[in-house]
């Protein structure tokens, strides 16, 4: 196969690479992009859409469960967990072919392969891909190292998935029973969203969370609310403990939990979920004989997402936190756009990614929590309102909830935004603009929010954090 | 109940001021006359007195704002008795809703809600505290303001978030000195946090150091075009109060309103410089008291005044309606002080002998280097005269600084060869040019006076007629 060469080449087409290789295209850039797996990586196929797909169905189920509150009658509700994977693998099927059908119309060259970065030595180094047919060895003048991550195991302790009693979220994804009982290990985003699915559709849930609290990433008062509302579900939840021994058994698996405090328990579930974090896929690339640097499972970059090697770059999860598909793609653009020598590209800033976690009741974020804020340094201004006093959550059957805002007293910024409840992660990209365009709690104040929407508790919250607050 | 302290008129002219310093802080206790605060206003800096006794409760404008507005609420006075909480959001309002330091954008909605939330107040209160914001141009108040201010452009508003407009004034930032990087060349707080980092456009910074000329700050200026001046080419000096004035002033003055003309004349010094040194003869030697040594200046300035009592005509300001012909000479003495001018006046200098002249210009020149003028040392003034001899200028023509009808200009006394009687001879002259207001000084009036001037210069006897 003849040697080919592009201005860019993409390795990985999960959300950062293939949001990378569209705008390059868009930039008159000659690219590429190489997957050795599906269109769309995990995000597409193995993350975020087909769980949303899962998680679509315990709400509904959830919702069926309480027709009678809505005047509905419902009965014998069941479930079938092969229709149920079959819907999320179709979902994840159609947005694949869809991120076919945008390589071509971007004229995006796709190559199906393994790819291993080569050579270099001052110049950027060429990408040999294998593929079915062979090895093509292909040239570019600038690389994107988009290869993403994965759930990482500890082998060593029993923490990786057996093919049968032990999942990470790949398998957790496609079960092939619904366990009676589960244990969760790690309570971050996604072993949450798993908890809140197969508590949802009826397993008893266990979730054991290394630090204090669950979703330690949020803010402390959405954590909390966060514990109350699942353990209302009857979700069991032990923090501060870690697993110590995983024993299988025939059709089930003892765990060994250990406190803080030093006290063990044990208990026994029929399948285990592992979600003790992510790690990079930076193996077999070349990067070590290319000379990009890898800490922690993680490739190096600046803040352009630069390695230090010459044309070679790397953006989305394999470089690190937060592990968001829309970190990935904003990363990309940015990634790209200095490539192309566009002004007004800027570094990304983390405090305007959001977060969000599908879990009943959702949750969603954005920027500083109050804790950090203040760690910070900034004297902050907080408000809160709750959803029992909206009338669009009451009217939705939805009065969970919690709208908390965190402002700079000195200069009226929105620090950070922190929700739990239905819809959350709908409204959440309202202060994410809020934030880009540096509004203070001014022009927020002034904008118009439409009744009767879950939005208002957005305004309300604002509102709380300067004493207007209207309707609590 | 609390008292309002306003920001005083320290002149009649005055419509703002700088809030220099902060000679207080709230808590202190005060009582009627202590100095409480530095007011700088276009030419001098100026002490505030308390009129009351009581305790500084709050206060409202940081030291080192600008532009705030004559009385305009500065701070709060406690009565004996009274707390904090005691303080009237009326009365806070009423010293922020004038036009204040430290309006915010948070002041506009309060006044839309019947002003009945207390944190916005706190706020700005807390925000106008000198610990937190250490400059804050007041001139970056209210939103309407800000428009009008951060506006020297041509094409109008600048582009700044909601944000970077409430930092800046926070931080006393001009925003006109930034560089936006945002969407479509929008300041965002980056460029902000930049400036901060720098020490860019920070107004406040110059006003607050008050020494004169202000602090040096990093480039690009508003309004140059970097393509002359290359942002790194250059060191940009913020203009204070006295550049701004005397830019305004002139220019009204020479482009506006005054139709200018020069006159020149020559005068002999031989005699003068003789009488000079007769005088300064009679002084008690160095160090003694009483000792003097009279300027050629200083015979300037009497003559000046004299002849102005001579000519009438040529003391005179004009006004739409009437020409006001003065009854004293009073004689401006242009200064050159660091950052600029003053002009501070010898009254009646007509009734004055060459001895007082010569201290009282001592004295003003002094103090006007240290900005420490009064308001009525320097406004005013029926004449002015403005000496470069010094510096061996030889013939000048200054502007006329209104309402006077003329200025003098005075060049370097030297020794010339001048042809008198058909013969070259050596003899001390100087030029002197009569910048006239030919509204109401024509070249008549000029003529005769300086011929008049001239006269007694040449014989200062004569000024004892």
């Amino acid at each position: 196969m003849a040697d080919k060469s592009f201005d860019l080449v993409v390795i990985g087409s999960g959300p950062g690479g293939y949001v990378a290789a569209i705008r390059a295209a868009q930039l008159g850039m000659k690219t590429a992009i190489i997957e050795r797996d599906k269109l769309g990586g995990v995000c597409l196929n193995w993350g975020c859409i087909p769980t949303k797909a899962l998680l679509r169905t315990s709400e509904v189920y959830t919702t069926m469960k309480h027709a009678e509150e809505f005047g509905l009658k419902a009965e014998k509700i069941s479930f079938d967990i092969d229709a149920i994977v079959k819907r999320s693998r179709g979902v994840a099927g159609r947005m694949e072919k869809g991120i076919g059908f945008l390589m071509k119309k971007n004229k995006v060259e796709t190559i199906m392969g393994e790819a291993r970065l080569k050579g270099g030595n001052g110049a950027t180094p060429s990408v040999v891909v294998k593929t079915d047919k062979g090895e093509e060895k292909i040239t570019a003048k600038h690389v994107i190292i988009a290869t993403g991550a994965r759930a990482r195991t500890i082998p060593a302790a029993g923490l990786e998935p057996d093919g049968k009693f032990i999942w990470a979220s790949k398998e957790a994804m496609v079960p092939d029973m619904m366990p009676k009982s589960m244990l969760v290990i790690g309570s971050g985003a996604i072993g949450i969203e798993f908890a809140s699915f197969y508590n949802a559709m009826g397993a008893e849930v266990t979730v054991v969370e290394m630090v204090d609290r669950i979703l330690p990433a949020e803010d402390k008062e959405i954590s909390d609310f966060a514990l109350k509302a699942f353990k209302k579900q009857g979700m069991n939840i032990i923090t501060s403990a870690s697993v110590e021994k995983l024993d299988k058994g025939k059709d089930s698996v003892k765990a060994t939990i250990k406190g803080k405090d030093g006290k063990t328990q044990e208990i026994e579930v029929e399948r285990v979920v592992l979600a003790i974090g992510i790690t990079g896929n930076t193996e077999n690339l070349g990067l070590e004989e290319i000379g990009v640097k890898v800490e922690r499972g993680h490739i190096v970059v600046n803040e352009w997402l630069e390695t230090g090697v010459k044309g070679v770059y790397a953006i989305g999860d394999v470089v690190g936190a937060p592990w968001l598909a829309h970190k990935a793609s904003h990363e990309g653009v940015i990634c790209v756009e200095k490539i192309a020598g566009k002004k007004d590209v800027h570094p990304l800033d983390v405090d305007m990614i959001p977060g969000c976690t599908y879990c009943q009741p959702q949750i969603a974020s954005i920027g500083l929590t109050e804790a950090e804020a203040k760690e910070k340094g900034y004297k902050v201004k907080v408000g809160r309102f709750p959803f029992q006093g909206n009338g669009k959550a009451v009217a939705l059957g939805e009065p969970e909830g919690l709208v908390k805002t965190v402002f700079d007293e000195k200069t009226g910024e929105l620090l950070g935004a922190h929700m739990i409840g239905a819809e959350v992660t709908e409204l959440i990209q309202g202060f994410g603009i809020a934030k880009t365009l540096e509004a203070t709690e001014e022009d927020l104040f002034h904008t118009i929010f439409p009744h009767p929407t879950l939005s208002e508790m957005m305004h309300e919250s604002v509102l709380d954090a300067y004493g207007k607050v209207i309707h609590t | 109940m609390p008292v309002p302290i306003l920001m005083p008129a320290l002149s009649p002219t005055m419509e703002e001021g700088t809030l220099a310093k902060w000679l207080v802080k709230e808590g202190d206790t005060v009582s009627s006359g202590d100095v409480i605060a530095e007011i700088e206003t276009d030419k001098a800096t100026m002490e505030v007195e308390a009129v009351d006794e009581g305790t500084i409760g709050k206060i409202l404008i940081a030291e080192g704002s600008e532009g705030v507005k004559v009385n305009e609420t500065i701070a709060i006075l406690l009565e004996e008795g009274e707390s904090v909480d005691d303080i009237d959001e009326a009365a806070m309002k009423n010293g922020a809703a004038s036009g204040g330091g430290d309006k915010t954008d948070t002041k506009q909605a309060d006044k839309k809600e019947d002003g009945s939330k207390p944190e916005p107040l706190k706020e700005e209160a807390s925000a106008a505290t000198p610990s937190t914001a250490p400059a804050k141009p007041s001139q970056d108040s209210g939103p309407s303001q800000d428009s009008g201010k951060d506006a020297p452009k041509p094409n109008g508003r600048i582009h700044a978030s909601p944000l970077a407009k409430r930092m800046a004034r926070n931080e006393g930032i001009e925003l006109t000195a930034l560089k936006g990087t945002g969407p479509h060349g929008r300041i965002v707080k980056r460029d902000i946090e930049q400036a901060m980092k720098d020490g860019t456009g920070k107004a406040g910074a110059a006003a607050a150091a008050s020494k004169s000329s202000g602090a040096p700050y990093q480039p690009p200026a508003a309004g140059i075009d970097e393509r002359l001046y290359p942002a790194d080419s250059y060191e940009a000096i913020k203009n204070d109060g006295m550049r701004k004035t005397i830019a305004k002033r002139l220019s009204q003055s020479f482009n506006g309103e005054v139709p200018h003309f020069p006159l020149n004349i020559d005068i002999d010094l031989d005699t003068l410089l003789e009488a000079r040194e007769r005088i300064n003869a009679m002084s008690p030697p160095k160090g003694e008291e009483g000792f003097y040594k009279v300027s050629v200046n200083d015979f300037v300035i009497k003559a000046s005044a004299m002849a102005l009592k001579k000519v009438p005509a040529a003391n005179a300001t004009y006004t739409d309606d009437a020409i006001l012909r003065h009854k004293h000479a009073d004689v401006g003495v242009a200064v050159a002080i660091d950052g600029g001018l003053i002009t501070p006046i010898i009254w009646k200098a007509e009734t004055k002998g060459l001895l007082q002249i010569s201290a009282e210009v001592r004295d003003l020149a002094g103090r006007a280097r240290q900005k420490k003028l009064k308001p009525e040392e320097y406004m005013g003034g029926t004449f002015a005269v403005s000496n470069l001899g010094m510096f061996g200028i030889k013939s000048f023509s200054s502007i006329v600084s209104q309402p006077h009808g003329a200025i003098m200009s005075v060049g370097a006394a030297e020794e010339r060869a001048v042809v008198r009687k058909g013969q070259i001879i050596i003899a001390n002259q100087m030029t002197v040019t009569l910048t006239c207001d030919h509204r109401v000084v024509d070249g008549a009036v000029g003529a005769e006076y300086l011929s008049v001037f001239k006269k007694m210069i040449e014989e200062p006897t004569s000024m004892l007629l």
